[in-house]
């Protein structure tokens, strides 16, 4: 099928310019799907998360749009949309529009990195983890500049106390991935996790359980999320940093914590859960696996994004919030020593030949 | 063709970014330029094959330094600095020391040679990874350099958390 609409864009602008002009309408393909299948997943994490919560404490969820209330998330959707946009007086105006887009889209541009299944990533770059790292750190800016630019102390409180939160909890993520690296010996995420496959356990969580700790920790920290969710904590700050913000532009800031989510759960997948593979001894006692077309298998790599959800949500039902200190605490004294400690161990026993 | 038009644009779009930076008259904005200035600079460094250093400079350069800048600027009291429009005064001076640098500048270019052609090819760069080669360099033939980098940051934690330290004591 490519072939023949390659050979007939040959015919009016020549080889070498059909090819490209094919290249990236694929990659544009790619793009869209994956960004409407993020959003559609983003759409139902909020209805699953209500559903999750409402049940663990004993109520019901959603139910009435749609049947078992499976609509609700257009529902609100629609609702946002419509809702009167405000912008405060006091308002830098410029950077107050600014700050959702380049929250939202430093979280959708982690996804072009992500392998979902073998050969499909959208870009297959060499250094896939440090681009993750740095787009969750761009995202920062999104949430200090919308603290700072609405005029309004309580949002300036919550964006000062999540960039600092992130900032520290990033040090913490880097260095527990440093382990997984080491031990793949590359940065390329399709790479990490072929590497994965080749090991006798089939997932790095084994070995790497003290980096793996660190991660999933320094996960709930990177987004804002309960128990670390202290940059919106209702009680004592309105909503944080989106204090000020209303209709589609608070929008934004909810789909781009969904999106984080999603994100943050897919790099735990694809380093220390083995990405879209099995362990190998699975695919061995059952050879027909095997024969399966590649697609498939992001079945797998889903099944495990959502395990990871499923944690989002169970912790934020359970535990309270942490203190401030506390908080740095923990990440500062407690987290940072134990990775590095993590990244000297993984270190020595790779040259002595047991990873 | 193309390989001259990337890199007129990143050329431009720093200087011209260089020029944002420094002309604001809100710090923050100041900041916001820059930022976009780091994006090209990294995007320099792509376009040079160097793919790690391009992601260092955004996980560096643009989530940590920048971000400590941004904190600065905005516990100072901005409602008050903004008012302030000229940040540096006695103009002559300042143009006289960048004609100056100009001039020398300029007169150093017609001093360059190109130096000799290494082992690290763009090939041999591409087949081992960028971030491969430039370990293996690191750890091996320029060790002691690199050591020597490292002593001098430790060095200046050492001096920050004293001097924090003091502080806290008195």
């Amino acid at each position: 099928m490519i072939s023949s609409v390659s050979s007939f864009l040959a015919s009016f602008v020549g080889e070498p310019m059909a090819d490209m002009i094919l290249n990236i309408v694929i990659i544009l393909i790619k793009v869209a799907v994956v960004i409407v299948g993020t959003l559609l997943h983003v759409a139902y994490a909020t209805y699953w998360e209500r559903k999750v919560i409402g049940h663990m404490q004993l109520r019901l969820g959603p139910r009435e749009v749609g049947p078992f209330g499976l609509l609700q998330p257009f529902a609100d959707g629609v609702k946002l949309f419509f809702k009167e946009d405000i912008i405060p007086a006091d308002a830098d105006k410029p950077i107050f529009y600014l700050a959702p887009v380049i929250f939202f889209t430093s979280a959708l541009t982690s996804l072009s990195v992500l392998p979902f299944f073998d050969g499909f990533a959208v870009a297959n770059i060499n250094v896939g983890l440090l681009f993750l790292l740095a787009m969750s750190s761009l995202g920062a800016y999104g949430i200090v500049m919308s603290g700072w630019s609405a005029g309004s102390k309580y949002s300036f409180l919550g964006g000062l106390r999540s960039a600092s939160q992130v900032i520290s909890y990033e040090i913490a993520m880097g260095l527990s991935l440093v382990g997984v690296m080491i031990m793949a010996g590359s940065l390329n995420l399709t790479e990490i996790v072929r590497a994965q496959y080749n090991y006798p356990t089939g997932f790095y969580a084994i070995p790497q359980i003290l980096g793996f700790f660190v991660f999933f920790v320094a996960m709930f920290a990177e987004t804002n999320r309960l128990p670390f969710d202290l940059p919106e904590a209702e009680s004592e700050l309105v909503a944080g940093y989106f204090t000020e913000y209303s209709g589609f532009r608070f929008a934004m800031f909810f789909l781009g914590e969904y999106t984080g989510m999603l994100i943050m759960s897919s790099i735990g997948t694809v380093c220390f859960l083995g990405g879209w593979t099995l362990p190998k001894f699975v695919m061995e006692a059952l050879p027909f696996l095997s024969e399966l077309p590649n697609f498939v298998w992001i079945v797998v790599f889903l099944a495990k994004v959502y395990v990871f959800m499923f944690l989002f949500y169970w912790v934020r039902a359970t535990l309270p919030r942490y203190r401030y200190d506390q908080l740095m605490n923990i990440g500062w004294k407690l987290l940072i020593p134990l990775a590095l400690v993590n990244v000297v161990f993984s270190g020595t026993l790779k040259i002595m030949g047991w990873f | 063709m193309l390989q001259q038009l990337f890199f007129g644009y990143y050329a431009f779009m720093i200087i011209i970014l260089s020029l944002l930076v420094v002309t604001r008259g809100n710090p923050v904005h100041s900041v916001m330029w820059m930022l976009l200035l780091f994006f090209h600079i990294a995007g320099l460094y792509l376009f040079l094959n160097a793919e790690f250093i391009a992601a260092i400079q955004v996980i560096v350069y643009a989530g940590a330094i920048l971000v400590l800048f941004l904190f600065v600027v905005l516990l100072l009291n901005l409602r008050e600095e903004l008012s302030l429009r000229q940040i540096a005064g006695s103009w002559p001076a300042a143009f006289f020391i960048v004609a100056a640098l100009f001039i020398t500048v300029t007169a150093a270019l017609g001093a360059y040679v190109q130096g000799p052609v290494g082992s690290y090819s763009i090939e041999a760069v591409r087949s081992e990874t960028h971030t491969k080669a430039l370990g293996r360099l690191l750890y091996t033939e320029y060790l002691f350099p690199f050591e020597i980098a490292s002593l001098i940051l430790l060095v200046a934690v050492v001096g920050a958390v004293v001097l924090a330290k003091r502080k806290l004591r008195s």
